[in-house]
């Protein structure tokens, strides 16, 4: 959507530097005169929301890894050193656990924004499935994040989640003793534990600087999902009224934040995380952190190691494909009816995975999980595709601007 | 341009080929060692054995030992306790394997205290035993029996028997 930028620097030393590095040129294209859909609600503030959050746990993380020690024998008293000792330690820590936990929020609505209004949909696949990368990059972070101040839930949580690998046939035990360096988790895994989930974060910048690319090609879907047909009558330039509209999110997103650093900060976590890690001794119940409670119920429904293992990889697995099982032509569901009701009951569903994931696995707990796994899959494998097909959709309306502006020659803001 | 299949090689293609052969060869060279590196360690290797005093551990107690890093279950067993595990026939057993196969001497039950499901350590206190007297995982619901044989739960494969030997009556070598 944004041609070769006809930006032209007030200075003689920005033209001057321009005409060597044009990143003043792809700033302005992007950022500044880029055409954002001019319907756009709240829901796409979270990628500016989300970009922040990555920033802010890189500072958080390189922070904290000035005072933390990776070593078995250390890790658990560097963090709590941190906590006590650092100055602004618990400042930083606090932020860096529930800045984890506020990244996965928005991730989640980000990602729910994306199913409702069908941004996955052509030609948006790529940007989608990057996003599915993202997601994934991300999991793994924080699992490896989590194992860092080694306590009882780091460890079992990590000997349970690399004990995944173990239900591959043939190659599953050699395969989690080369994850382990050892017979067990232990301090070669924590070690490079550390080494990746410092990593990792850079990594995603990479796959996020991809992800905004696409982006910018296919330029944004919107609540209606009809696509912009006149760049003056349905887009305005993004500063400043993205700009604007992203940053008063992300004030109000941070106050929600500051509530959890500075009131209940703990309330997140696990009280048996603050015991050092004792390799003789499970904790009588290990769950997981609360943005992986969906995941590890959908693992713990299925009666079999290695099944588990597969529907748990598969559910996000599944995502990557949802350009092609939604069969479609509508986007938004502002205008499919019948898909809105099971959209809802998926989100539900999700919400309810979570909550099951987080009680023991036994008797009525396990059927109910079972239940929603069926739905889970269900609504990719069977409601999606098949809906496409019978669904009777409310009619579109013929432009973005129709659906906003007042009919009748409304004085329009011309996009720059 | 010819149809290449009816052009003669020429000592370009050969050189472009073996060219590509040498590099992929170097290419898998270098990635091998970088692979390797996050297998046990030598030292991890060098700790591989452990030995046991189990001269107090009263019949119907057990000990647990830290061998590689994992907890190993050496339970003295009582009569009953071998009596029922001879008993069980093998078609109830998910995983077959008989009583014999699994100890060296009937009373000293020797096996590694990680679940075959996702590596939890299954309780086995008196009153925590579960289902089939042996042990019970917490973490997804898996019960042993008293000769460490899965018998219900999602847990795949008995309890694994590491190798050890009878140093002396009372002297256990692990490992
Ligand atoms: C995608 C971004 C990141 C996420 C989602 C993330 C997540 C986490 C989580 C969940 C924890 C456990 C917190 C706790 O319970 O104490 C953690 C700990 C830690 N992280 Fe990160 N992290 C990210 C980026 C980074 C970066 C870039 C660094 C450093 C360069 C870093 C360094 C650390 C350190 C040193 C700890 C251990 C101290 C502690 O437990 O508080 N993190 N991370
Ligand atoms: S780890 Fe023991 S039942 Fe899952």
């Amino acid at each position: 959507m944004s041609g070769p930028s006809t930006f032209v620097p007030q200075s003689a030393l920005g033209r001057w530097f321009e005409s060597r590095l044009p990143i003043g040129g792809l700033v302005h294209s992007s950022f500044i005169a880029y055409p954002t859909p001019r319907n756009l609600n709240y829901f796409w503030t979270f990628g500016a929301i989300l970009s922040f959050m990555l920033v802010a746990q890189i500072i958080t993380g390189i922070v904290l890894a000035m005072h933390y020690t990776p070593h078995v024998d250390h890790a658990f008293q560097s963090v709590e050193h941190i906590m006590r000792d650092v100055n602004w330690g618990w400042f930083m820590r606090y932020s860096h656990a529930n800045g984890a936990s506020m990244f996965f929020i928005a991730v989640y609505i980000h990602m729910f924004r994306g199913l409702y209004y069908g941004s996955y949909k052509a030609p948006r696949e790529v940007l989608w499935i990057l996003g599915v990368v993202i997601f994934l990059v991300m999991m793994a972070t924080a699992f490896m994040g989590y194992v860092l101040p080694w306590g009882q839930m780091s460890f079992w949580g990590a000997t349970v989640i690399t004990n995944l690998f173990s239900a591959i046939p043939l190659v599953g035990d050699a395969i989690t003793t080369w994850l382990w360096g050892g017979y067990s988790v232990d301090n070669p895994t924590l070690n490079r534990f550390f080494a990746l989930h410092y990593l990792m974060p850079f990594m995603l910048i990479g796959v996020v600087i991809l992800h905004v690319w696409a982006l910018h090609v296919s330029g944004q879907n919107n609540p209606t999902g009809v696509e912009v047909k006149n760049v003056q009558r349905d887009t305005l330039p993004f500063t400043p009224f993205a700009t604007v509209k992203d940053s008063f999110a992300l004030v109000m997103f941070l106050i929600f934040f500051s509530w959890w650093i500075f009131y209940v900060p703990n309330y997140l976590g696990h009280a048996d995380n603050y015991i050092e890690a004792n390799p003789l001794v499970t904790p009588a119940h290990i769950v997981p952190e609360w943005y992986f409670l969906p995941f590890y119920a959908i693992l713990r429904a299925i009666p079999s190691k290695l099944g588990g293992v597969i529907a748990m990889f598969g559910s996000i697995a599944i995502l990557a494909f949802l350009p092609w099982l939604d069969t479609s032509k509508v986007r938004s569901a502002n205008y499919r009816p019948v898909y809105r009701v099971f959209f809802i009951v998926f989100v539900l569903t999700c919400i309810g995975l979570g909550y099951l994931g987080a009680m023991p696995a036994e008797g009525g707990y396990v059927l109910a999980s079972r239940l929603l796994t069926l739905y889970y899959f269900g609504f990719f494998l069977v409601i999606l595709p098949l809906l496409g097909l019978y669904e009777t959709t409310k009619p579109l309306p013929a432009t973005i601007a129709d659906s906003v502006l007042p009919q009748g020659g409304a004085k329009l803001q011309p996009a720059e | 341009m010819a149809n290449p299949s009816t052009v003669e090689p020429t000592r370009r293609d050969m050189l472009f080929i073996a060219t590509g052969a040498v590099a992929a060869v170097g290419a898998g060279a270098v990635a091998w060692p970088l692979v390797s590196q996050m297998n046990p360690d030598a030292s991890t290797l060098a700790l591989a054995s452990t030995e046991v005093d189990i001269s107090a551990i009263p019949e119907g107690g057990s000990l647990t030992v830290k061998w590689r890093g994992k907890p190993v279950f050496v339970r003295h067993r009582t009569k009953k306790e071998i009596d029922e595990a001879l008993a069980t026939p093998l078609a109830q057993l998910p995983d077959p394997q008989t009583d014999a196969a699994r100890v060296k001497k009937p009373e000293w039950l020797v096996v590694v205290g990680v679940c075959t499901h996702l590596g939890c350590v299954p309780l086995g206190a008196p009153g925590s035993r579960g289902e089939y007297d042996g042990w019970f995982c917490p973490c997804h619901g898996s019960h042993y029996d008293t000769s460490g044989r899965i018998r219900k739960g999602p847990a795949p494969t008995n309890l694994a028997v590491p190798t050890y030997d009878f140093l002396s009556d009372t002297k256990l070598r692990i490992g």
